[in-house]
């Protein structure tokens, strides 16, 4: 099994839900996260004081697929979150070792 | 004169509702969400302590009789011998020492003690405060501001925002900038409260201006005359500083932003307090739109010059008050209240010269007795938070409470997490068991 990590633009994130669930997987976990990378932050102005927020407000969309799936729900959300813009986000995968699952003690393939 | 009393009594509630809660709006939201409640309490217990004070010696020192800077503490203590019918006026006179004590408060935000506020507020308002109202707005011949030097001041410029600003100044020196400051990112942690708390302001302040009217031989005819006046000219001021504030910011910083909007209401306001029955439309939209832009740009001197005034206290109140007061003496016409052209009426500079004069006084005045007290403070009780205790948030430090919970924001009745922090059982709630 994997771990399919997505970090998208939050305007993106709907569309995103829409085509995972088209797919089919069968569940994630999504926050609401901050952070930044090449896109940087952006500059605010409160009574002609300029700050540099640094952070960028960003939904993080973590979902465990069986290995076989992983290459699909990867290439799903880079299709649907991209703009072409910097600050688009980044998707990763990581190896799981064990999923049980807490209602039935399945474990594994059968608990996703 | 029955409509008269009806309308003090509104326009006392109304400049009470300027401190409680405008006021603490208009700073709570300028604050971090860690300091936000104690911004708003300096404002609550500074009405609470001024509140009772002024009925104490307040109302003798200001309106019990002559003298140069005050008048006896003990002719009127406790308002022995003034009449219930002329309680409003005490009342209304109270709001105005109310405000004018809780406007320092924006200056010491994160890091002045709780009881080092607590002390300051009532040994400032005997010692400034209650004086310069009695310099001010009592005009006995011998009052120094308006009975010797004859500056006009319709509502306050000097007796309100030039001693508050130069008390927050005075304050701000004394007690140091916040740890982090200007490096660190303090920006306004709710600016819907200030946008709330500015509008609030505004329409309290027609109770502050025009509220202010003082009779002269003909009551019935100078009533609606001068209070059309006040209403207008402190409307027009208002819509001018935010329009001049918003220009100034457009040009400087590509953006005009709300912070900037609700800004402009307070310098107009400000500035058009002391000139409010002085001037006319013209003079009205003129004062504002100075007010505006030069705020605009008093606010950043904070950083040229390295003293952390917190939300502007110095660059709003002082330098919007120091606007109107002298813009009167270029201003103002003989059909207004004072009976004075000014520069451009043809009144020729000593108007101008009075109204300058007035503002060294109150500065001078303030300056040095805030300076006092504050520094009776600093080596006794201590003005100043631990460091520790001002990065934790003196929310946390001196009230045991936080403003928000943003832990509760699941669906459902608030999470899990929120829930574990359950309370813990009083003596009170143990001893009634």
């Amino acid at each position: 099994m994997k771990l399919v990590t997505a970090v998208i633009k939050p305007h993106k994130w709907e569309d995103v839900r829409e085509a995972l669930e088209t797919f089919g997987v069968a569940g994630m976990t999504v926050s609401e996260v901050s952070g930044y990378g090449r896109q940087k932050g952006h500059t605010e102005v409160y009574r002609g004081a300029e700050y540099d927020i640094a952070l960028v407000p960003k939904i993080r969309i973590e979902i465990v697929v069986d290995d076989a799936d992983a290459d699909d729900v990867v290439g799903i959300v880079v299709k649907t979150a991209q703009t072409g813009r910097i600050g688009d986000g980044k998707v990763w995968v990581s190896p799981v070792e064990t999923v049980v699952r807490v209602r039935t003690g399945e474990q594994d393939a059968s608990a996703l | 004169m029955d409509g008269y009393y009806a309308f003090m009594l509104v326009a006392t509630a109304f400049v009470l509702m300027m401190t409680v809660p405008a006021l603490a709006l208009f700073y709570g939201g300028m604050s971090r969400s860690k300091s936000v409640l104690n911004m708003m309490m300096m404002s609550y217990v500074a009405a609470a302590i001024v509140g009772i004070l002024y009925v104490a010696v307040g109302w003798s020192m200001g309106f019990g009789g002559d003298g140069t800077f005050f008048a006896n503490p003990f002719e009127l203590f406790w308002l022995d011998g003034v009449s219930t019918g002329d309680y409003i006026f005490v009342m209304f006179q109270m709001t105005f020492a109310i405000i004018t004590a809780a406007l320092i408060s924006g200056a010491v935000a994160d890091r002045m003690k709780f009881s080092a506020w607590v002390l300051f507020v009532p040994l400032w308002a005997v010692i400034v405060y209650f004086p310069m109202a009695h310099m001010v707005f009592s005009c006995t011949e011998d009052s120094l501001i308006c009975g010797r030097i004859g500056a006009q001041d319709y509502a306050g410029g000097t007796a309100v925002h030039i001693n508050a600003g130069v008390a927050a100044l005075v304050l701000v020196l004394l007690l140091g900038k916040r740890i982090g400051w200007p490096r660190e990112q303090m920006r306004p942690h709710n600016l819907t409260l200030t946008m709330l708390g500015a509008g609030l302001l505004w329409m309290g302040w027609y109770g502050f201006n025009v509220g202010s009217i003082v009779f002269g031989d003909d009551p019935e005819t100078q009533f609606p005359l001068e209070t059309g006046r006040t209403f207008a000219t402190t409307t027009l001021a208002t819509m001018a500083a935010i329009l001049g504030w918003l220009a100034v910011e457009r040009l400087i910083h590509k953006k005009a932003t709300s912070l900037g909007a609700a800004s402009g209401i307070v310098a107009g306001l400000v500035a058009i307090t002391p000139a409010t029955g002085a001037v006319n439309l013209s003079g009205a939209v003129a004062i504002g739109a100075i007010a505006g832009a030069v705020c605009a740009w008093a606010v950043g001197l904070k950083y040229k010059l390295g003293y952390d005034d917190s939300l502007d206290v110095v660059g709003v109140h002082l330098v919007g008050g120091i606007i109107g007061t002298v813009l009167i003496g270029v201003f103002s016409t003989s059909e207004g209240a004072g009976g004075v052209d000014g520069l451009i009426y043809g009144g020729g500079f000593g108007s101008l010269g009075d109204q300058a004069l007035g503002v060294v006084v109150a500065v001078i005045y303030s300056g040095i007795l805030t300076a006092v007290i504050a520094l009776a403070i600093k080596y006794t009780i201590g003005l100043r938070l631990d460091e520790e205790d001002e990065v934790n948030g003196i929310d946390l430090v001196a009230h045991g409470e936080s403003a928000y919970d943003l832990h509760s924001g699941t669906s459902g009745g608030g999470s899990v997490l929120a829930a574990s922090t359950a309370p813990v059982t009083t003596k009170a709630e143990g001893a009634s068991a």
